[in-house]
């Protein structure tokens, strides 16, 4: 039977490439995201110039439009935002970056453990529902009908409840928890219950119980999916925690200075600019932490999609 | 199969499904069958016979309508839940998460065989169904008659007394169709007095493999007709070219075409 085991090695081995061409795809990525940058600046300060060239207005056939949005109150230069960051937010205070430095670590935080409250309650619920169908028809729907209440209205309840609760730190990550917990109900019911009919009477000809199917076989075939899900809570979670700041009058976060430089905005539109800035940075460190977790765990992924 | 106490016992078997427009579909009706220890019995028939329905009632996978069903003197369930066979599906179905050897080891670690003796055993399995340098590649990587014999190597871990396969090589080519019978062969004698149930749709692969073949009928599924095969042990390439592997596929073939038109 030598000959079976040679004619297996060739079409192994006709599956690992010689040496594969430079991989110039990550190259191309960067390249991508540099020339999207460029392009958004490009759109920023070229609408700019364009309206001041014109006073703001614009004929077009008998009609006038106002191209007030682009002035320097409305959508400040480029480069006063990023000079924004080294100069003072307060009269003698410490330079912008730093304010925004130590607001967004508090925010961070304040997302984390949310995000964390939130995915294990959304993988608590997937659980229950893969096993108890009766369950998911009863429940489920609330699941789904919980996520179109206006999360705005609800912040301010919470911050209420959990300080009577005498829980007062834990307000604002339940808020964030209130966003991550459905994306991740959803997509690790989907992975759990999307197993393969044969894979699950191969594990019923082993009699297996259903522990053993949820640890062998449901939750590894699940995990892409709650990395999805993951992924989209994770900037979720940094949305939820500043806009659960916004009504609790907490100074420290994200969402305080949101609402201080909202409402001094006049004064100095570059900061507000700033601090959306810095919120978006945070949400992406997130996403990438995340992306990378999922790099490292999830390692057959991308290759059954072959 | 006079005296021989049956492995496996088939009586007044019957299987009705609720089709998708509502109608029944008698997929089994009346079967009766015994299957002595050490036997490698192959189930033939045209699409709609009921062969793949017959062996899953025997896995428990599905459950009868009417009749019963011993295996090893004891009910279908109880023999899955005693581990008495080993089951091989169409696809590989192997866990694209774990390596060659980890799945090779699965059913090993839920029937909670000795964490020692676990790796041991699976690259044996692996040596004998010889992909024992495959043991750290993950199923992607091995072609698709390589990802079937992981999956044999897995039913075989456990040391199953029966080995039920459906159509385990309808998905390959030919010449690794033949390899591969070569190989179970092989593996059979390996495992002293396993009983083999085959399920396929090749004649020529039923008569090499088998020591009987059940030939079926369908609407209702049903055994029109159980052929001996006496071909000699061990089989080889050669025993294709004998005159009586001809003889055998012919008289395999009129039955098929009895039972589809008489």
């Amino acid at each position: 039977m030598s000959d079976s085991v040679h004619q297996d090695a060739i079409a192994a081995s006709s599956v690992r490439a010689e040496t594969p061409p430079p991989d110039y795809s990550g190259l191309r990525t960067v390249a991508m995201s540099v020339a999207l940058v460029l392009v958004v600046v490009l759109l920023w300060e070229g609408l700019k110039a364009f309206s001041q060239a014109n006073d703001y207005e614009l004929s077009l056939g008998g009609a006038t439009v106002k191209l007030d949005i682009f002035n320097n109150t409305q959508l400040p230069h480029l480069t006063d935002i990023l000079a924004a960051f080294s100069q003072p937010a307060q009269r003698n205070g410490p330079p912008l970056i730093e304010v925004l430095l130590s607001a967004s670590f508090v925010t961070l935080g304040r997302a984390v453990t949310g995000f964390a409250l939130g995915g294990v309650l959304g993988f608590l619920l997937a659980i229950l529902f893969t096993h108890s169908s009766l369950m998911q028809r009863g429940l489920l729907p609330y699941v789904v009908a919980s996520q179109t209440v206006p999360i705005l209205a609800i912040a301010p309840m919470v911050v209420i409840w959990m300080r009577q609760a005498q829980l007062p730190h834990l307000a604002v990550p339940v808020i964030a928890a209130y966003l991550t917990f459905f994306p991740v109900t959803i997509y690790t019911l989907r992975g759990l219950t999307s197993v393969p009919v044969t894979s699950l009477e191969l594990m019923r000809s082993y009699a297996a119980t259903p522990l053993e199917i949820l640890w062998k076989l449901r939750l590894p075939n699940a995990l892409p999916h709650i990395f999805t899900a993951l992924k989209i809570s994770a900037t979720a979670s940094v949305v939820g925690a500043i806009i659960g700041e916004l009504p609790s009058g907490l100074q420290d976060g994200l969402g305080g200075a949101i609402l201080n430089f909202n409402q001094y905005y006049v004064q100095s539109p570059p900061r507000l600019w700033a601090t959306i800035v810095a919120a978006a940075v945070v949400g992406i460190l997130f996403f990438v932490v995340v992306a990378g977790a999922e790099r490292l765990i999830v390692r057959w992924g991308a290759r059954t999609a072959e | 199969m006079i005296g021989l106490s049956a492995i496996i016992s088939v009586r007044n078997l019957s299987k009705i499904f609720k089709g998708t427009d509502g109608q029944q579909v008698h997929a089994l009706a009346d079967i009766n069958l015994d299957i002595a220890p050490g036997e490698f019995v192959s189930f033939i028939g045209p699409s709609g016979c009921g062969k793949s329905t017959l062996l899953r009632v025997i896995a428990d996978l599905t459950d009868a309508t009417s009749g019963t069903v011993t295996v090893n003197g004891k009910t279908p369930a109880q023999a899955r839940k005693d581990r008495d066979y080993g089951f091989v599906f169409q696809s590989a179905t192997l866990y694209d998460w774990r390596t060659v050897l980890k799945n090779v080891q699965l059913p090993l670690e839920i029937m909670r065989y000795p964490r020692e003796k676990r790796e041991q055993r699976a690259r044996e399995m692996l040596q004998l169904v010889e992909l024992g340098d495959f043991a750290s590649k993950y199923p992607w990587q091995l072609s698709g008659g390589m990802q079937q014999r992981v999956s044999i190597a897995r039913a075989l871990a456990f040391e199953p007394q029966i080995l039920l396969m459906d159509e385990p090589f309808g998905a390959l080519d030919e010449m690794t169709r033949e390899r591969m019978n070569n190989e179970l062969l092989n593996i059979w004698r390996a495992m002293k007095n396993m009983t083999v149930l085959f399920v396929t749709h090749s004649i020529s692969e039923a008569v090499y493999l088998s020591t009987r073949i059940v030939v079926m009928s369908p609407r209702p599924g049903r055994v029109s007709e159980i052929i001996d095969v006496d071909l000699p042990h061990p089989r080889g390439p050669e025993t294709r070219e004998l005159d009586d592997f001809f003889r055998l596929t012919g008289q395999v073939r009129h039955a098929l075409r009895e039972g589809v038109h008489g």
